[in-house]
């Protein structure tokens, strides 16, 4: 049985460990709402383009002079994953699924024959796939300076990829993100960027409009937009994921800690009575026998 | 007519105008109630809007405008309120040209970057603010 000495140690250590979780639960929760706030502004734009964006691509896909971001380059044969995580860990399983998801991605690209490269956004996606990728990666953007993230960021990212696509490093691109539900749920995903895919739910609408330039000139202008669009999207519903899964994971933490002080303290409680029981026997004992 | 102005990270105005003069790639436009439904690109440059008697300026860089039935919608890449526009922002979407006109020298498109750092020269002269000089 441990002595009581260690037990008191032991319950307090956990104390400090349970005041450390808490801290962080709350700061989580502070970005969290600033996070989903910088979220909802990007959205009024995002949907804005990507209905333009839809619109003007459904009537020039097929036409053989639609620009290759919208049309492809005519074969699938490299893929391109840009997997998004955070920078730091402790955030539960956030990292991890979404490495998860751009590893079955990429293990079933490898399967059908196809070559594979990664590019890594924030340092904790790559840790994670360097082990059983390493050899696929082709860059890494460090997040770990940005304080707020801002539409610039993105557009690096864009810039960096759009680089490498001119240079015919890759045909398909697709990014590695969690979509943002709630605290409890955050969903990995995986959308393809290059070629533009037209949303399944597009529906055309009424309205015909006039286009100034051409219609041609505005897509050629607007496709390297939307890839920059997309990946600020997706690193901002990271944001909102990565710290509403810390936010859950450090209440379990906090919970945990409880419960274990709770029962340490149940022992400690139950040795320091069976020390007291066992002295009192000693003086009884000892003042019978004289 | 509802006017909008949004920028990736956050919409900047919402209103009701009575006009809109926008900086398209292709000259400016002025729009007023009922215009035909027309999309063009934007050309760095200063958007006003007349609203309740007051004009409202914004400096806006990339992206385009939506003209449709129900009003304007203007998606700009970088948009400030003419009056918060400071040197180091000119500066570093200047710089930003210039970057964007070097890569296309590589490629031997040059027309459209040219255009574009020539557009915000001209840009950095209407709002009273001097551009570095570029160099082509």
């Amino acid at each position: 049985m441990p002595n009581l000495k260690d037990l008191k140690n032991r319950i307090a250590s956990v104390k400090s460990t349970r005041k450390i979780t808490k801290a962080m639960q709350m700061v989580a929760a502070a970005k969290l709402r600033r996070a989903q706030e910088a979220a909802e502004m990007s959205r009024p734009y995002t949907e804005r383009f990507t209905a333009v964006m839809a619109g003007l691509a459904s009537a020039a896909a097929g036409s053989d002079s639609a620009p290759k971001l919208l049309s492809g380059t005519g074969s699938d044969n490299v893929h391109l994953l840009v997997v998004m995580t955070s920078e730091r860990g402790l955030c539960g399983g956030f990292n991890t699924n979404i490495a998860k998801l751009a590893r079955a991605k990429a293990t079933e690209l490898k399967g059908a024959g196809k070559t594979v490269k990664i590019l890594t956004v924030g340092k904790k996606g790559r840790d994670q796939l360097k082990r059983d990728f390493g050899d696929l990666f082709v860059g890494h953007v460090d997040m770990s300076e940005v304080k707020r993230l801002s539409y610039a960021d993105a557009q690096g990212v864009a810039k960096d990829v759009l680089g490498r696509f001119d240079a015919g490093e890759f045909d398909v691109a697709t990014i590695f993100f969690a979509q943002f539900q709630n605290v409890v749920t955050q969903i990995p995903t995986a959308q393809q960027i290059i070629p533009f895919a037209i949303p399944e739910d597009y529906e055309s609408g009424e309205t015909l409009y006039d286009y100034e330039p051409d219609e041609e000139a505005i897509l050629a202008d607007l496709l390297p937009r939307g890839v920059a669009t997309a990946i600020f999207s997706g690193l901002l519903e990271n944001g909102a994921s990565e710290q509403g899964a810390r936010m859950s994971a450090m209440d379990n933490a906090t919970r945990n800690a409880g419960e274990m002080i709770d029962q340490l303290t149940i022992e400690y409680n139950r040795s320091r009575q069976a020390v007291i029981t066992n002295e009192l026997i000693e003086i009884i004992s000892g003042a019978e026998a004289l | 007519m509802q006017f909008d102005l949004v920028s990736p990270e956050r919409s900047l105005a919402s209103m009701d105008a009575t006009a809109v003069q926008i900086p398209g790639a292709d000259g400016d436009m002025t729009i007023m109630a009922d215009h035909a439904p027309t999309i063009t690109t934007l050309r760095p440059g200063v958007l006003k809007v007349e609203a309740g008697g007051n004009t409202h300026e914004f400096v806006v860089t990339g992206g385009f405008a939506e003209i449709g039935t129900m009003g304007v919608s203007v998606l700009a890449e970088q948009a400030v309120a003419r009056a918060d526009m400071t040197q180091e922002q000119l500066d570093a979407m200047m710089d930003d040209a210039q970057d964007t006109y070097n890569r296309a020298k590589e490629a031997g498109m040059v027309d459209d970057a040219a255009k574009l750092m020539a557009d915000m020269v001209a840009m950095g002269g209407e709002i009273g603010l001097s551009t570095k000089q570029p160099s082509l």
